[in-house]
């Protein structure tokens, strides 16, 4: 309640998984391993200069995108920041697509022209992709705005992180989603830092999710390292969206193993690495693994066959991107205004 | 020997610069040349070689007499050097238009070519003019500047005024009525300099009628001694006026804005014409200098002035400056004074004229001397008082050493 | 033909198209129960209640981002500021969402969203309320900025400024709420990124937009009546995209120009237009094209010095004799 440091409850060590939803769980690890692929190839790309600009990359935050993501139906509509490659990948952006958009070819999913901080796919209701800080926030509230307008029951997923919780559009946003009772979930993926400021240094609350007491808004907090904490949480947020109208705020504790983009560094000036090791400790995908294998319901083999696929699929979408065209000259000018 | 001022009788050739048989062109300095105020270049008026001098350094020739010529390498000139007198040619002006030589020396900006048009027309006014064949340069403008515009070719088309050149189409322009010269830094710094001093320094004027006679005939006898170097009016004024100051320390004063800085020491800077500008060389301590020191230093001052090698120390830290525009016939003339110093004497000519003289109707020689004085260093009474040292001491040389 | 205010021409635009598309709906503070801060959307919430007339906290930025946001999904909403100081708050929704969304999704997205309001001055409300900014938006590839001068006008362009799938910056005028004209009782719409010439002449163009429409009108009638000279007035109505056929073509009729515009003078509208001009019609220009401002210094409050700081008809006077070298 106060504004006291408080980490989430460890995991215990043996969590009985039910064994009917087996592959909904493998599936899980399936898309965490495949965005931590990924993100690592996504680096190496940076290092070879095959990406230009900013790349965020999302390594040990899986456990958020992908439990929450998975409370979604297809129809449902997805706003997030600029550290979005994982909701893309598992939105089902393909990899080739995201990848080629990083690398800024004609066959990325914004044609080369939004990058690592732009990427759109409107079948998929994937609204981007957003730069400034908290500037995406309203635009899914608007976006649950519309879905009540028309009465559907669809619902708007918005993932910031907890530094955006302190700007303007995310308390104006908050607000009127109250108000207007709208269909939307805020996810806010605490990873404790605002590229170099710790939490501490920027929040006078601690607790992100206790803001929502301003608005008489619905919270949660869930342990972001554990997508199955995470499924059941964002789970019980799009059903209050979907069938209450109402928001919520949900905060997932998670930790990012890079730095803030990659010309930051690892650690050293803001973070300790004695940090970055303990928080390794609770990696979400070792722990799934771990929780799967002790239930008995993913063997080594099987393991094994899980990540050479995922290696398979992020090689294949590096070399998409290495051999697909750059944009015409003449897209330049293309798209600026809807004729 | 040219007429090198309008009063000048007789030159002195100072120092040939060229020598016979070097290859010159219009422009060149063949020499310098003392007249009674300021040493003065003579120069070719036409390509050629130096075939022969005839007055050595040192001579002093009257105006009107052969110095030296200028011919091609095999022309006969046996007739020149017989001695025939040669008029002096007047000083005519370069040839204008695109056939003039380029500026001999370099400078740093030079944007555009001699010649080129700078002529103000609006955009609609030129492209009327090209499709009616009418020639833009001989059309008088009327708007701001002299702009030519639209009526003043509609104007033009409907009473074509004889002499306009009408163009037989697509030919090249004739020559032009005038020349733009882009601007040298000299005239740049000119410019600026002086412009930042007329404004915020409030000036007035002094004018005095100065009796030269006396100055006259002592310069005279002092050359007379045949002794090295010669004397000119201008050393002698240098002199005088340092002199006067040393009387007068309250014009010899900077402003410095907060404060007034008295000098106690006299450095005179005296203004010289140079190529494409002015430049005030700076003679120190000039009131402790003796006439000779100051004849010397100024002659060298004035020769590496115009070759363009004075040295920053040399062309600053004046506490007064003069101004001797006498040698161009100028009777009298206000100079702006050079910031930060609070005063400027501006020398007239020295002419004869009809003067009243014990009762008498005699011939006197005369100079106008005018003072530009900084009114928030020097009011009037003083400067009228420091004037009048000035003239007693020109008046009566003797008074310097009172 | 029937007269309306430019507040009520304002108001049937709003009605028709709110009647003709589900989709359309208001967004702003005071523009439902209140009837609207300046009385614009008066009798609207009556009408289409409360889901489709909404009242909003003051929270310009969060508003405008929720009104792009919807825009994005498919609804075509109409966001007020109450005035267009305020939505200084939300430029950046404006300029790096609503105008940029197409662009970086390549096509995949579009914002079909309104964003209206009264800009520039009024009488006597100091600086920060004072503003014409139009030109900020002008700038910005992505937008289309218009400026209605006229009830006719205003009617015909937000009609077709909701109908437009593109984001577009409306921008009314408090002083011109009240003017009355023309307004036909059909439906009929005008399109957006043309000119209109106001009143024909051949000796000089004078180009305004918004409020300096009226002093145009008046400055040409005196120009006619009290110095022989005939100016033909340019109504430009949308900024972004410019009319520069229109403006060109009179230019070269008329050889001269002069561009009034209520704003500052750096980087205003009429920096823009003029570069227009020179490259255009260079070759007909028998004069510098002239420009009226409004002065370069923040509003004041004392009534004589803040009529000295808007454009004139004097001054426009002034600078038609200067382009005609009457002077």
């Amino acid at each position: 309640m106060s504004g006291v440091k408080q980490d989430a409850p460890p995991v215990p060590a043996r969590r009985a998984l039910d064994a009917a939803r087996a592959a909904v769980y493998r599936e899980l690890l399936r898309q965490m391993v495949l965005v931590r692929h990924f993100e690592e190839k996504a680096g190496e790309a940076y290092a070879q200069g095959k990406i230009g600009g900013f790349c965020h990359l999302y390594i040990g935050q899986e456990a958020v995108a992908v439990g929450s993501l998975a409370a979604l139906r297809p129809d449902d509509y997805v706003f997030t920041g600029y550290r979005e490659h994982a909701h893309a990948l598992v939105r089902g952006i393909s990899a080739r697509a995201v990848m080629a958009e990083l690398c800024g070819k004609a066959t990325g999913c914004s044609g080369g022209k939004g990058g690592s901080m732009h990427l759109f796919d409107v079948e998929r209701r994937f609204l981007g992709g957003h730069a400034i800080v908290g500037s995406h926030i309203p635009l899914a509230a608007g976006a649950a705005f519309a879905c009540k307008y028309r009465g559907t029951d669809q619902v708007a997923m918005c993932y910031f992180g907890e530094a955006a919780a302190n700007i303007g559009a995310f308390h104006e946003t908050l607000n009127m989603a109250a108000l207007w009772k709208l269909p939307v979930v805020f996810v806010c993926e605490n990873n404790r830092y605002g590229m170099g400021t710790a939490l501490e240094r920027a929040s006078s609350v601690y607790d992100i999710s206790q803001r929502s007491c301003s608005y008489q808004m619905a919270a949660e907090t869930a342990d972001g390292m554990d997508v199955v904490a995470m499924h059941g949480a964002a789970e019980r947020a799009v059903t209050r969206a979907r069938t209450e109208q109402v928001p919520t705020l949900l905060e997932a504790r998670t930790y990012r193993y890079m730095g803030h983009s990659m010309a930051d560094p690892i650690h050293g000036h803001y973070r300790t690495k004695e940090e970055l090791e303990e928080q390794k400790l609770r990696d979400p995908i070792q722990m799934l693994r771990g929780q799967l294998q002790a239930s008995g319901l993913l063997g080594e083999k099987e393991y094994a066959e899980l990540e050479a696929g995922v290696r398979a699929e992020v090689e294949d979408a590096v070399s998409f991107a290495d051999q697909s065209p750059e944009p015409d000259p003449r897209e330049l000018f293309t798209h600026v205004v809807h004729e | 020997m040219e007429a090198l001022s309008p009063t000048m009788e007789e030159g002195r050739v100072v120092e040939w610069l060229k020598h016979e048989g070097d290859a010159v062109v219009a422009g060149d300095v063949l020499a310098e040349v003392e007249t009674d105020k300021a040493v003065m270049e003579l120069q070719a008026r036409g390509d050629g070689v130096l075939r022969k001098v005839l007055a050595p350094s040192g001579s002093t020739v009257e105006v009107g007499k052969l110095v030296a010529v200028i011919a091609g390498p095999d022309e006969d000139i046996a007739a020149l050097i017989g001695g025939a007198a040669v008029p002096p040619r007047p000083a005519t002006p370069p040839p204008a238009g695109p056939t003039a030589s380029p500026p001999p020396t370099t400078q740093p900006m030079a944007p555009v070519a001699a010649g080129a048009r700078h002529l103000k027309a609006s955009p609609l006014a030129r492209r009327l003019a090209g499709e009616r064949g009418i020639e833009l340069g001989s059309v008088a403008g009327s708007g701001p500047g002299g702009r030519v515009i639209r009526r003043d070719i509609d104007t033009l088309a409907a009473a074509p005024a004889p002499g306009v050149a009408v163009r037989g189409g697509g030919a090249a322009a004739s020559a032009a009525s005038f020349e733009d010269v882009p601007l040298t830094q000299i005239r740049k710094t000119i410019a600026r300099r002086l412009a930042e001093s007329l404004g915020p320094v409030p000036h007035f004027f002094l004018t005095t009628d100065v009796d030269m006679d006396r100055a006259w005939d002592a310069r005279e006898a002092l050359n007379g001694l045949g002794e090295e170097p010669r004397v000119s009016f201008n050393d002698l004024i240098v002199k005088v006026v340092a002199t006067a100051l040393t009387r007068h320390r309250e014009c010899n004063a900077w402003w410095q804005g907060d404060a007034i800085r008295y000098f106690n020491d006299v450095h005179l800077g005296m203004a010289v014409a140079v190529d494409q500008g002015l430049i005030t060389p700076v003679i120190r301590h000039a009131d402790r200098k003796t006439l000779r020191q100051i004849a010397t230093e100024s002659r060298n001052l004035v020769e590496r002035a115009r070759a363009r090698k004075l040295k920053p120390e040399e062309y600053t830290g004046a506490t007064f400056s003069i101004s001797n525009l006498g040698m161009f016939g100028i009777d009298e003339f206000t100079a702006i004074i050079n910031p930060p110093e609070s005063g400027i004497i501006a020398c007239g000519a020295i002419t004869q004229q009809p003067v009243v003289r014990e009762g008498m109707l005699v011939v006197g020689r005369r100079m106008r001397l005018t003072m530009s004085c900084d009114h928030r260093v020097i009011d009037g009474a003083t400067g009228a008082r420091f004037l009048g040292t000035v003239r007693r001491m020109l008046e009566n040389p003797l008074a310097m050493v009172w | 033909m029937p007269t309306l205010t430019y507040r009520d021409a304002l108001n049937h635009a709003l009605r028709e198209e709110m009647e003709r598309d589900p989709d359309v709906f208001l967004m702003g503070e005071e523009v439902g129960v209140y009837q609207g801060a300046y009385k614009v959307s008066r009798g609207l919430l009556q009408q289409f209640g409360e889901r489709r007339v909404m009242d909003t906290p003051i929270a310009e930025l969060g508003f405008a981002g929720i009104g792009v946001g919807a825009a994005m999904v498919g609804l075509r909403p109409v966001i007020e500021f109450m005035t267009w100081n305020f939505a200084l708050l939300a430029i950046d929704e404006v300029v790096n969402s609503a105008a940029k969304l197409r662009y970086m999704s390549n096509g995949q997205l579009s914002v079909p969203i309104v964003f209206r309001g009264p800009g520039g001055a009024a009488l006597q409300l100091g600086a920060q309320h004072s503003q014409a900014l139009e030109s900020w938006y002008a700038h910005v590839p992505g937008l289309k900025v218009v400026a209605p001068a006229t009830p006719y006008d205003a009617k015909g362009l937000l009609k077709s400024a909701i109908r437009d799938n593109n984001p577009v910056v409306f921008l009314e005028g408090e002083m011109l709420y009240n003017l009355k004209g023309e307004v036909p009782e059909g439906e009929y719409t005008i399109p957006l990124g043309q000119a209109e010439v106001k009143r024909v002449g051949k000796d000089v163009t004078v180009i305004c937009h918004s409020k300096t429409v009226a002093t145009a009108e008046k400055a040409a009638q005196q120009l006619a009546a009290d110095h022989g000279v005939e100016a033909e007035v340019v109504d430009l109505r949308t900024l972004r995209p410019l009319d520069t056929e229109a403006i060109l073509a009179s230019v070269r009729k008329t050889n001269r120009c002069v561009i009034i515009e209520e704003g500052w003078p750096f980087c205003g509208i009429g920096a823009q237009v003029c570069d227009e001009i020179q490259h255009g019609a260079f070759d007909h220009l028998d004069a510098p094209v002239e420009r009226v401002t409004g002065a370069d210094v923040p509003m004041p409050y004392n009534r004589s010095l803040e009529r000295a700081a808007k454009p004139s008809v004097d001054a426009v006077i002034r600078a038609v004799r200067r382009a005609a070298y009457l002077d």
